[in-house]
């Protein structure tokens, strides 16, 4: 069940657009802010909310890689797989981050803290390797840096 | 006529923060920002906007470099014309080595909402979007802030600057996908549907968002309206070296000294954006080959970078395109074959899955791409690749995705073909940087 805060907020979203359709990525994205993803159930209570089945409402839904349809961790760590990135060295980047979180692309380690994810260009090519973290930043990014930057998220 | 003052040969970028925060409305109609909105909404005609455009010589920003006065005038204006018609700002900047609109927003986002709202009042639109990209958060934030004071200054809403004239702009931010930059997935993804191409004819201009005559402009385009209308079509066209107008947000990214953006004269040469802006190249390396105009355009070599980073002087002279203008420096260390792998998955991983030379012929690419980078190659994958530079073309598929991707690759394959081979005979990728990817 959504609750009536999300209800709420989503209905002020949906103010924005002249279908109320055409808001499911913002009305999507109330939930997945709240609760970190968005599970089967949510978007079959969305989706009527919307006016469409729940097979559209997944088919928008499971499109975008930044809609999470599975549990994510506290920390969303996305690493840029871009050629600039690739070109500036981003593997010895991937290869650290890994060994050091114990994960692979998509899952997130024990303690819940960080979910690894790539991002298939992210436009900081001037700044390559580049990664993000939550809404944070980070370019010129090396092996060596990782610890520091991580120890922020901790 | 006498050169152009240094103040005015960087309308785009030149007035901005050398800290890097966003010019506020006031510090952006210091420097001469909505004059050219009042001028526009005051004295010119819809049509005299169109005409000023065409007159300028102003062209797509975003890769297919259509003239932009052109694609406005096939949108119905007047009385009998349907409404509501739509603006939209293409803001979903995700070609591999472009970060050039990023730049344009976060820094200087009025230039942006003038030229929208120009832009709009030219093809009497009634609502603009400003579709942005989910990765550029502090680009949206910075949008966020100064469509708040466009509203509150009255620039934006109804009777705009005391004119007859009203337009509501809305930000959209999306979720990511780069088909979502393509002007008919990114309608679909605007009215909240899977954001796959649809086919054209119709063209947006008569049937684009709902239905209703739409317009989409790159980000870029649509900052440089302002200033054509500000200072007029002859100064604009005497920024550029070509015979098209303006200046162009050049950028380079690699093993150069300083790689960064730079607005420089429209048809500046390879060699200069290089050696000039950024630097050259960092010691210990040379370059090989460079990626022009983002991932999807074809690899050009050193001896033709005296050619000019412009609209059709690159294809008849290299068989390249300017694109977004944003290169991507490939160094002598750096394995092309893995290169055009990690392009090649990229544009596997972005296809929609719509039609099927992109959805399934593009996996295959990257797959046999993948198989020559780790020693896995046989010489009959060679043909494979050859077999689907041909077969993934313009008019087989939907969109410009999947021909996009082949760009790169048929250079690749015709440039270091031995390259290609010696991973074949060796069974090793022959360069030392050239690793496994994950």
């Amino acid at each position: 069940m959504l609750t009536d805060d999300e209800t709420r907020r989503i209905e002020e979203e949906l103010r924005n657009y002249p279908e109320r359709r055409a808001g499911c990525v913002e009305a999507l994205k109330v939930i997945q802010q709240r609760r970190g993803w968005v599970a089967d159930e949510h978007i079959a209570d969305l989706a009527p909310m919307l006016g469409m089945t729940v097979h559209e409402l997944d088919g928008v839904a499971s499109f975008y890689p930044f809609i999470f349809r599975k549990p994510v961790g506290r920390h969303l760590i996305f690493v840029c797989e871009g050629l600039s990135c690739w070109v500036m060295g981003y593997e010895a980047v991937i290869e650290a981050l890994t060994k050091r979180l114990g994960v692979s692309w998509g899952d997130t380690t024990k303690d819940g803290c960080f979910t690894l994810l790539p991002v298939s260009c992210m436009g900081e090519c001037d700044r390559a390797p580049a990664l993000k973290i939550d809404g944070d930043v980070y370019g010129d990014v090396s092996p060596e840096t990782i610890e520091t930057i991580l120890e922020r998220y901790t | 006529m006498g050169p152009i003052s240094p103040a005015l040969q960087k309308p785009l970028t030149g007035t901005m923060r050398s800290d890097g925060k966003p010019l506020t409305l006031k510090e952006y109609e210091e420097t001469g920002g909505y004059e050219a909105l009042r001028t526009a909404l005051g004295s010119m005609t819809p049509k005299e906007v169109q005409e000023a455009v065409s007159a300028a010589r102003l062209r797509g920003r975003g890769g297919a470099g259509f003239f932009t006065g052109l694609k406005w005038s096939f949108v119905p204006l007047g009385d009998k014309a349907p409404h509501p018609k739509f603006l939209v700002a293409n803001s979903d900047e995700m070609e591999p080595g472009s970060f050039k609109d990023r730049l344009l927003i976060e820094r200087n986002p009025h230039q942006l909402i003038e030229g929208i709202i120009i832009s709009a009042y030219a093809i009497e639109a009634d609502t603009a979007y400003i579709f942005l990209r989910w990765e550029y958060g502090r680009a949206g934030a910075h949008l966020t802030a100064a469509l708040g004071e466009a509203y509150g200054a009255g620039y934006l809403g109804r009777a705009i600057a005391g004119s007859r004239f009203g337009l509501d702009i809305r930000l959209h931010t999306s979720a990511g996908r780069y088909i979502c930059g393509e002007e008919t997935a990114l309608l679909n993804a605007l009215e909240g549907k899977r954001p796959v191409p649809r086919t054209k004819p119709p063209f947006p201009q008569s049937c684009g968002l709902w239905g209703k005559p739409t317009v989409v402009n790159n980000a870029e385009t649509l900052s440089n309206v302002p200033h054509i209308i500000r200072n007029g079509a002859d100064w604009y066209k005497r920024l550029s070296l070509t015979g098209d107008g303006g200046t162009k947000i050049y950028a380079v990214s690699g093993r150069v000294k300083r790689p960064g953006s730079w607005e420089l004269p429209l048809g500046t040469t390879i060699r200069e954006i290089i050696e000039e802006h950024a630097g050259g190249m960092r010691e210990g390396h040379a370059v090989r080959a460079v990626i022009p105009g983002g991932g999807s355009t074809e690899f050009v070599l050193p001896e033709h970078f005296d050619t000019p980073m412009a609209f059709d002087i690159m294809e008849k002279q290299v068989g390249s395109r300017l694109g977004t203008g944003t290169m991507i420096v490939l160094d002598d260390g750096t394995c092309p074959v893995g290169a055009v792998h990690n392009l090649e998955r990229f544009f596997a991983r972005e296809s929609c899955g719509w039609c099927t030379p992109c959805r399934d012929g593009l996996p295959w690419l990257a797959s046999l791409l993948g198989d020559i980078e780790e020693g896995r190659g046989r010489r009959e994958d060679l043909d494979v690749l050859e077999e689907h530079t041909r077969l993934i073309k313009m008019r087989h598929t939907y969109c410009a995705l999947a021909p996009g991707a082949i760009e790169p690759l048929q250079s690749a394959l015709a440039f270091f073909k031995r390259d290609f081979e010696r991973h074949i005979e060796e069974k090793a990728c022959p360069y030392r940087l050239c690793r496994r990817s994950t």
